[in-house]
Formats: C-alpha cells, structure tokens, sequence
C-alpha cells in the first residue's frame, strides 16, 4: 500500500498520540483539510479494502491464518482512512452496515494482535477505566476463578491479571456463565477481555457511524463530491434487488412450495408463521412484503396475498383495506413520500430493529434461541452433522455463513459459489440450483398453469370492489406501476 | 383444601369494597413513585386492567395517587397489570409521534409457573398445585433470590405469590430498572438452567468445571430433594417414575467405560452395556425398595464414574437440577414492556390475592392459606372490638376529613387477614425509602453546588 507518505504526514499534529496507537476507536471526525483526490483515492481504497475483506470472510473462516495476514497487509492504510470516513462519505444505506461488520472483524484481530501491556495502554487511553484486583483478592476468590471459565486448560490463575468489571459491560460473558459473577461484578481473566473491548467497539462505532449519516448534508451540499458519492454507493453496496424486472413471473399459487424449497430461513419462518396466525406485525409484514416484492410479486398480487391471508384471521375485509393495504401500497413506493423501497438485505435484517414477543421477522440465525432453531432445522430434515456446522458458525457469530451453510445443506451443494449477503438473492441463486443450469424462467413458469392464474386473478376484484373508488385508483397506480417497470 | 368460598361470580358486588376499603393505595404508590427520584416516573408507568367479560385495557396511566385510586374504584379491574415507564404518558400513546413513544425502564422481573413443572411432578398437573409441588416455588425463590443478590448484588427483591400457581420477583433496584432488553435476558439465561421442551429428555447437562453459580444453586437444591423428591414425589418409587430417573444417567458413558470388561455380554446383545450397568442398578433398586437408600446407590454409580472418567461426570447433580431447579419464563424477563399481575390484584379465578411473600416466613408459607377477596370483605363485616371504636374515635376527632378516610382504609385492611402482608410490603418499601433518600440527597447537594 502507498499511503505511507500520507500517513506520515498527518502524524504530525496534535492529535498523534491517540491515532498513532495501532488501535483507533472512532470517537472524533477528521480535523485536517484533505484534497479532494485524497479523498477519492482514500475513499475508494477504503471501500475496495473492505469489500475484500468481507469476500475474504465468506471463502477462507474468519480469523483463519490466510485471512489474518490478508489482513495485515492492508491494515496500514486504515490508520488515515478511518478519519475520512467520518466526513460523510459512506452513504446511511447497506455500507452501513457492510463497514460495521467488517470493521468489526478487523478490530478483533488487530486487538487481540497486541502486547498484554499494550491492550492496558489501550483501555486505559479509550476510557475503559477497569481495574485489575489484587493479589489478595485473587488468592480469596481463586477456587471460584478457576471453576469459572473453561478456558484455563493450563493457564493458572496466578498468572493472569483479572479485571473487575460491571457485568452490564459483559453481558455474552454473563449469559454463558463463562465468568465469575460477584455482587454485579464479572472478574474477567485478561484474555477475555477482548469481549469487553469489542462491545464498547460496537457501541462507539454505531454512534460513530450514525453521527456520520447526519453530517452528509455538508459533504453532499460540495458539487464536486456528489458524482463520486453516486458511484461509490452504487459501486460496492451491491445489488439492492428493488428491480422490477421479474414482476409477475411468480403466481401466489406458488408462493407455499416456493418457501420450503427456495426461501431462506429467515422468509420461509415468516411464511409459515403467517399461514398460521393469518397475521403478521409491521417487522414481519416490511421484512417479508420487500422480499415478495423483491422476487417479482407485483403490487396487485401482493394486495391479494395479503388480504386473503389476513382475512382468515381477525381482520375483516374492510379493515384489511383501512389498516394494512395501504401499508403495502407505501412498500410499492404508492403512498407517502413514495420511496420505492428495496427488500432488506442480511445486513439489515441481522443488525436492525431484532424481533420481540410475537414478531417472526429477523435472522433465524441471528435472533433465535440456538436450542428452537435445532429443533426447527431438525424438523426441516437437515442432517446432525450440518446442524452441529451450522451452529458452530453462530457460535462464531457468523450468522450468514451459517444461512449459506443451511443453503448447501438443503440444495445438495458442496460450496456454494456465491456469497450470501441478501435473501432475495438466497432466493435467485436457489432457483438456479433447482433449475440445475437450465434457465430460470423455466422453472419458475413450470408449476405455474397459465389458465388457473387468469382465472384467479379477477376473483380478488370483487372483494375489492366494496370501495369502488380504491379499485379505480389502483388501477391507476398499477398502470403507471407497470409503465414505471 | 377448599378454595373458601370465593365464587367468581360475586366480583362485579366484592371488587367495588375490596378497592374502596382495603386496597394499599398509599403503599403502593410509595412503591411505583421510588420517592420522586425521577421525575414523571410514575406518572409514564403503564398499568392495564382486566375488565369484566375478559375487556383488556391497555395504556393506563395517572397523574397521582388519587387519580389512581378514583380510576380503579371506578372501573373496579378484576386484574391489574404493571407495565413499563414509558416515554411519554401511556394514556396519550395515540397522540405523540409514532415511534418516540418507548418503553424506558421497568423492574427486572421474574415468572416462576407451576405449568412448567408438569413433567417432573405427580401430584398435580397443569393449574393444580398442592402442598407437596409447592416446594418447587420455595426451591425456586431460594435458589434466585441467593444469585440475584450475591452474584447480581441486587437488594430490593419483591415475591409475589402470583395468586394461583406460581411466583413473580420484581428487582426494583435502580440499576435493575435501567437494564437493557439484552442486559435482562444475560441475566435470565445465566440463571436458567433446564433447557429443551417436551421432546427433549435430558434437560440439564454440566460441563466441567461447574460454575460457582450453579455450586451453589445445588446447595440450596440438596437441602430439598430428599424430602420433596424422593419423599414427597417419590421419583424413586413407583416404576414408571424409575424408569425416568434411569432414562436420565449417561448411556453413552456406561457404555464406553464397561465395554471392554463386558465384551462377552456385548456380543450377545446389540447395544449391551449401558443395559447391563442399568440393569445392575434395576436389580439393586429390586432388592432395595427405600428411596433414600436407592438414591444413594444412584449417587455411588455417580461417584464410580468421577473415579474412573477423566471429564467430570455430574449425572446424579443434572437429576436433582432436573427435578429441582427454577423454570423461568425467560421472555417475560427480558421485554421491558412486558406486562407483569400486579402485586395485590385479585386472581379472578381462584379469588386470592396476590400477595408479598415475607421470606423470613418462606418455609411455612401455604399458598391455600393467602386469604381470597370474599374472605376478607367478610372480615370487615365482623363487628369491630371495643378497642378498635375506641381508638377510631380519637383519631376522627384529631384529623381531618380527608386524612381520617385514609385512616380509615388503613384501620380496614388491619382488620383483615391481609394485616401481615401488607406489613411485609411496608417493611420492604421502608428498606428500599433508604436507598432513595440517599440519592435524594444527593440530587439536593448537587443543586446547592450551583
Ligand atoms: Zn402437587
């Protein structure tokens, strides 16, 4: 990498100290004027070094051997390029959290890259003023150390420092018990620390990333930069899965076996779940209308769908249309300030508004109880042994290489040639596995009876017909839908 | 034991005097205040009724004390729910910006239901509890009520006898209040135990070493399973119940360490030595019918099996856990908006009142014995004592109107068999007034600064 000079240049000021530290939280946005084509080039190796290291992510298992030293030799150009971030340039959209995950990743290895005494220095300079106990304490409590953490094969106690720390700042230590827990303390072995250090991490750089989005207006209001952003945002967020390409490729008669066999978990539990409550709530209904949207529902069937499956429930027809088909319409981009909306990706659905009581939207992966989602996978009929990967990669926090896993395991491949970033591209690349090469289209048009879709489609006008003048202007929107498409 | 003589039916007469004379208003805006420590606290608290015919109200919410007690003898609830302090007062929800109006704090809570027992009692099944299965909630308060104070150094920990079947724990701890959604659900999982539902056998495994936590979670679980277990729900007794207890030690293990020894046997029988070993103790527990005695033959095979394998084998501890330990309802713990019966709401189908259960008293605490709504209504009917005229006479003489009503309703609740829990509930707040002094102080200090 030749940013060496660059970086040199900007150790000068008053501000060395802290970013001259391996280790850089994003606590302040950049102070120094920077040149434009500075900022591009940085930019764009920023954006190109993270979308490696997400690639790099999915082929080798994280923090293997071969992605560490990937790793170190790009680390060096971070140094700077984390400052030029936080002028606004990474777009509030799927970067968002493509650099969370991946910055993530890549403070964990540089982390626990460093001296014992250097990981002190380290906590001390970001505020994490935990301190180590004494000799004495240790003596006291050193049976109920021992017996608290597994992790000690050969590792005495004697030898480790242990922080005292409020359990609220190490809640994944709490929840497995894998520390000791006294009168809301955990006594946190120095190895384990890193958990600590990658919350607080987590924290700073959500807080970071949202004070990013709101200074966009300054960067945006520059002219010069507005081309640039365009592209980048476009260049390495990836495909965002809103094209209307496929519309109406689909027929709602599908939509039940289509979900067992070419949804991810993350749909088909959504599905299955509103088949049987013939309800689902805002998360649900945004989450799974999007991807329907995504794979080629069109407004008009997505109204039908929705309608006739609540109508099954407590929702009657005119409520339907009062309460819940405008929300739809709102997806399509009909109402409101009339944002087309995309399907959510991984990212989103992972990191972003986490299921509740009563909600089925979410990560399967991320968000159930490893214990439900056994079960659920057990009943599904993926085999022990992929159960135990699949679970093994949740362990690791690696939830959609644990989809992608559920993707091999149930289309019969040995390693999937893509990596999994978004469910409705789960669903395409599905329908290519199925299709086994042959053309997509075929296969999907296959079980569909083009005469039983005619028929059908009509039969949804007389329920909507109770408010004629909804028909009419939806039929307008439809047209100007289709001419849109 | 008889339910008394509460009938369901008689609720629309009895709620109007239970929450005229002798619902604890004061003490329980006390509680729900925490000492104006905070401002609005009370006032974005969520409650939520249960109306007659099952019409749930949500979103109430009240400016004082008075304004509570007009609503609630006005709408007369048959259950009182508590949720969380909200963003914004819960009753104007619909008026403020979708998605600013937000749970912000609630008591951590717990949910102990007898239902969730039914594969590990024969006593009873479902809503039923009896005196014998009762243990299993003094077993659970026992076991939780340690951890959350010396390992999670709570102190304000309120038991509830929820009215019917099971126990509720509010942590009002400020720190407790404060917990985030992930914060509550690290705590409920580091204090579950038994994992899996009816499909799973074995619901509790150790791994090596056993956690200090669950070191002593065992103590308490030891101090009960000869009485409750073996005695009381006589897991070792009749056969099916044996034959459940055996399904639970380790066939993998018995097999792996005896099969070179039996290697004769082996061949005679597809998957023989996990069944010889068992079989071996069947034959024991034949000659030997006496549960204690049985349950240490069980206890020696664990003991052999420590001796002999090199990872820990706790197969003896992981039945008495199995048997013993607390089930928690982990959701209820871990959503801040959750809504959580309220301490002394009536149980609309048993007529109990929820009750403060005094841990001082905990042994003998007998859920049949917590007094229903018609029970003490009738109490106030009795005719008062001549002491009890006398000293409401001077009282009336010496205050005003407004203070001898609230000194009425206080002398009413004291001459029912509610007294001693609402006692329990004040000796509580007295406790927790201290720590709130202590901050209010504080606030007081901070403010002669500027
Ligand atoms: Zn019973």
């Amino acid at each position: 990498m030749q940013f060496s000079s660059r970086t040199k240049k900007f150790t000068t000021n008053s501000q060395t100290e802290l970013y001259s530290h391996p280790l850089l939280f994003y606590v302040q946005p950049p102070l120094e004027n920077i040149s434009l084509v500075e900022f591009e080039t940085f930019a764009v190796e920023r954006l190109k070094l993270l979308k490696t290291i997400e690639n790099l992510g999915v082929s080798y298992v994280k923090l293997s051997d071969q992605y560490i030293k990937k790793l170190e030799a790009e680390s060096k150009a971070l140094n700077f390029l984390y400052r030029t971030e936080a002028t606004g340039l990474l777009p509030n959209g799927g970067s968002e959290t493509l650099v969370y995950t991946t910055e993530v990743d890549l403070f964990r290895y540089r982390f626990n890259d460093l001296y014992p005494k250097q990981k002190l220095e380290f906590l001390h300079r970001n505020n994490l003023q935990y301190d180590t106990i004494s000799v004495e304490e240790k003596k006291a409590l050193h049976d109920k150390l021992v017996s608290s953490s597994y992790a000690f094969s050969g590792i005495t106690v004697e030898d480790q420092d242990f922080y005292k720390v409020p359990f609220q700042d190490a809640l994944d230590l709490v929840r497995l018990r894998k520390v000791y827990l006294k009168a809301g303390y955990v006594y946190i072995p120095h190895q384990e620390i890193v958990t600590i250090v990658l919350n607080d991490f987590r924290t700073r750089l959500s807080k970071a990333l949202a004070l990013t989005a709101r200074s966009l207006p300054a960067v945006h209001s520059d002219e010069r930069l507005q081309p640039l952003l365009n592209h980048l945002s476009h260049a390495y967020v990836g495909q965002d899965y809103s094209n209307q390409k496929n519309v109406g490729k689909i027929s709602l008669e599908q939509i039940d076996s289509l979900s067992g066999k070419s949804f991810p978990l993350c749909m088909r539990q959504i599905h299955q779940s509103l088949r049987e409550n013939h309800h689902l709530r805002h998360g649900g209904r945004m989450q799974y209308g999007l991807f329907l949207k995504g794979i080629g529902l069109s407004l008009e069937q997505a109204l039908q769908f929705w309608r006739s499956e609540f109508i099954k429930g407590k929702v009657d027809a005119d409520k339907f249309d009062k309460a819940y088909a405008y929300s739809i319409r709102h997806m399509f981009g009909k109402e409101g300030k009339r944002t087309d909306y995309t399907p959510y990706s991984c990212m989103k659905v992972i990191l972003s508004n986490a299921p509740s009581q009563g909600d089925y939207h979410g990560c399967p992966f991320r968000h159930s109880d490893p214990e439900l989602l056994k079960q659920k996978l057990q009943v599904y009929k993926v085999s022990p042994s992929g159960i135990i990967q699949i679970l093994e990669l949740i362990k690791g926090m690696h939830y959609q290489l644990a989809c992608q896993k559920y993707f091999e395991l149930t289309h019969n491949v040995e390693e999937a040639s893509f990596s999994l970033n978004h469910p409705n591209q789960y669903f395409i690349e599905s329908q290519k596995v199925l299709a086994g090469g042959r053309d997509i289209k075929r296969e999907t048009d296959a079980p569909q009876k083009p005469q039983e879709n005619s028929t059908k489609a009509p039969s949804a006008a007389p329920e909507a017909a109770a408010n004629t003048q909804d028909v009419a202007e939806m039929t307008e929107e439809l047209d100007s839908f289709f001419q849109d498409a | 034991m008889p339910a008394s003589d509460y009938d369901s039916a008689c609720l629309p007469d009895i709620l109007p005097l239970y929450y005229r004379r002798l619902f604890p208003f004061s003490q329980y805006y006390r509680w729900l205040n925490y000492g104006g420590v905070q401002k609005n606290y009370f006032q974005n608290r969520e409650f939520s009724f249960t109306l007659k015919d099952d019409i749930y109200v949500r979103y109430q919410s009240f400016t004082t004390q008075n304004e509570l007690e007009k609503e609630m003898q006005k709408m007369n609830p048959y259950k009182i729910d508590i949720g969380a302090i909200y963003s914004h007062r819960p009753n104007q929800h619909n008026t403020v910006k979708s998605g600013t109006f937000q749970a912000l704090e609630k008591e951590l809570v717990f949910d102990i239901d007898m239902t969730d027992y039914d594969d590990v009692r024969s006593c009873c099944s479902a809503a039923e509890i009896c005196p014998k299965c009762w243990t299993l909630m003094t077993i659970a308060i026992r076991v939780l009520d340690r951890a959350l104070r010396d390992d999670f150094g709570f102190q304000h920990l309120l038991w509830v006898y929820s009215g019917r079947r099971g126990v509720h724990c509010w942590v009002c701890d400020k720190a407790a209040r404060k917990l985030s959604v992930a914060a509550r659900s690290a705590v409920a999982e580091y204090l579950s135990l038994v994992k899996g539902g009816d499909e799973t056998m074995k619901k509790v495994v150790l791994s090596d070493p056993i956690h200090p936590f669950i070191r002593e979670s065992l103590v308490v679980v030891e101090r009960y399973f000869p009485l409750y277990a073996l005695q009381d729900q006589d897991i070792l007794g009749r056969k099916e119940s044996v034959d459940k207890v055996l399904a639970l030690t380790p066939e993998d293990i018995l097999f792996r360490t005896c099969s070179r020894a039996n290697s004769s046997i082996a061949q005679a029988n597809s998957s023989p030595h996990f069944i010889s070993l068992k079989s071996n103790l069947q034959q024991d527990f034949q000659n030997e019918k006496k549960p204690e005695n049985r349950w240490n033959l069980l206890k020696d095979q664990a003991k052999r099996k420590q001796a002999t394998s090199k990872k820990g084998q706790h197969f003896e501890k992981e039945i008495m856990l199995q048997y013993c330990y607390p089930r928690l309802d982990v959701n209820v713990s871990k959503g801040v908006n959750h809504l959580l019966k309220s301490p002394f709401s009536v149980h609309p189908k048993t007529g109990r009142i929820s009750v403060p259960i005094d841990l001082k008293e905990l042994e003998t605490f007998d859920p049949f014995a917590v007094p229903t709504i018609s029970m003490i209504c009738e109490e106030l009917d009795r005719p008062r004592t001549v002491e009890e005229e006398d000293k409401s006479e001077e009282t009336i003489d010496k205050e005003n109107e407004k203070d001898a009503a609230e000194s009425r309703k206080i002398r009413d609740y004291k001459r029912t068999s509610l007294a001693k829990y609402v006692k329990c509930f004040d000796q509580f707040l007295d406790v927790m007034a201290r720590s709130w002094k202590g901050e209010l102080l504080k606030k007081s200090d901070l403010q002669k600064d500027f």
